[in-house]
């Protein structure tokens, strides 16, 4: 009994601890000229789409919920982002060769058709960034044209 | 004659097999209707049946023949990248995820072989932008055990890297470049073979002969 009170005491201080460990944050102020955004102006519709439901995993800057100040909870959300930047960065995207851009429309087509994106967990807590029929017939419609006007070789 | 009649029904089905559209079976029942005929002794009818399925076949193999070559310099520096590949390609071929993650991470490995350095200046840029993408390609082939579909999407850029990667840095061997028709919702897709045979790693055991030599690859 006494043992599980000194665990249970040792695990409070351990969260309690973790909360003042200073953690990286995914917010920069600029928007750079390589911007999938900036760089290609979809239409509103889009680009609210992209913002609401893609770019908080996929660029240089995430909306943060009020809950990521609560570790381990920001830790686990970090460890998403940093994987979300390194598959596909929109802040990024007019850095990358044409053959790259072009794969990359060409997967992420292919995820939002199959519903694989944007991730079950996320739109689970962030209803706003579930696509409809209509958002994904838009988004899908501007990634086709796109990639279809990149040519490399 | 009802032996050579059955091989040309075979073929028949075998040249449909790829069409996946509804006309298929018409085409299976007419040459069953072929045999039947033949069958009935009814050889005149069956005889201009036989000729025309002759110069079908024979148009097959010459445009076989006539794929076209590609001739690219001899080069030891891909042979491992090249090995790594064909062995992503056989795993998926058996429809076999855990091999294809395995072979997927020695391509990454071996991609470090490859000297961008050693091509003209003016394809440095272009063979380090594919090598970069294939290498992506290939991690994510590594990562996605499981899940053979997501495999089989990034095979299918990662030939294409392959490909192009051979035409600037060269190879060790003759390869095949193959045509699968129906991949990425009837898009299409290439990919690598060490031998013409059709073995589909798009489709696996699902639909493996579907596909057609497009090109040879030889090394100079």
């Amino acid at each position: 009994m006494r043992r599980l009170r000194v665990i249970a005491l040792i695990a409070i201080i351990v969260v309690a601890g973790i909360q003042f460990i200073p953690f990286k944050r995914n917010v920069s102020k600029e928007i750079p000229s390589s911007d999938f955004i900036l760089h290609y102006d979809p239409t509103e519709e889009v680009s609210d789409v992209l913002k609401t439901s893609c770019y908080n995993c996929h660029s240089n800057n995430t909306i943060y919920p009020w809950y990521s100040k609560i570790q381990p909870i920001g830790l686990y959300l970090e460890g998403h982002i940093d994987k979300g930047k390194e598959n596909l960065n929109f802040s990024e995207f007019g850095t990358y060769s044409a053959r790259r851009q072009k794969n990359k429309l060409t997967s992420m087509i292919d995820q939002i058709k199959e519903d694989r994106m944007p991730l079950p967990a996320y739109t689970f807590i962030h209803h706003d960034a579930k696509l409809s029929v209509e958002d994904k017939k838009e988004v899908t419609g501007f990634l086709e044209s796109l990639k279809d006007s990149i040519s490399f070789n | 004659m009802k032996q050579i009649i059955s091989v040309f029904t075979f073929s028949a089905i075998l040249f449909t097999a790829c069409t996946g559209s509804s006309n298929k079976t018409d085409e299976q029942t007419a040459a069953n209707m072929d045999m039947q005929h033949a069958e009935e002794g009814q050889l005149h009818e069956n005889g201009e049946a036989m000729h025309q399925h002759d110069q079908e076949m024979g148009n097959a193999m010459e445009h076989d023949m006539d794929s076209t070559m590609i001739i690219v310099q001899d080069s030891k520096s891909t042979a491992l990248v090249l090995d790594a590949y064909l062995k992503i390609k056989n795993a998926l071929v058996e429809d076999d995820d855990k091999a294809a993650a395995r072979a997927g991470k020695d391509l990454v490995n071996a991609f470090d072989n490859i000297d961008e350095s050693s091509v003209s200046p003016e394809k440095m840029g272009e063979l380090k932008d594919i090598v970069d993408d294939a290498r992506e390609n290939a991690d994510h082939i590594s990562e996605s055990q499981g899940n053979i579909e997501h495999q089989r999407e990034h095979f299918d850029m990662l030939s294409t890297d392959v490909n192009d990667m051979i035409s600037i840095a060269g190879a060790d061997r003759s390869l095949y470049r193959i045509f699968c028709p129906m991949y990425n919702n009837h898009e299409g897709a290439y990919w690598l073979s060490e031998s013409r045979d059709i073995k589909n790693p798009f489709f696996g055991s699902k639909m493996s002969d579907c596909g057609e030599v497009s090109s040879k690859i030889v090394v100079e």
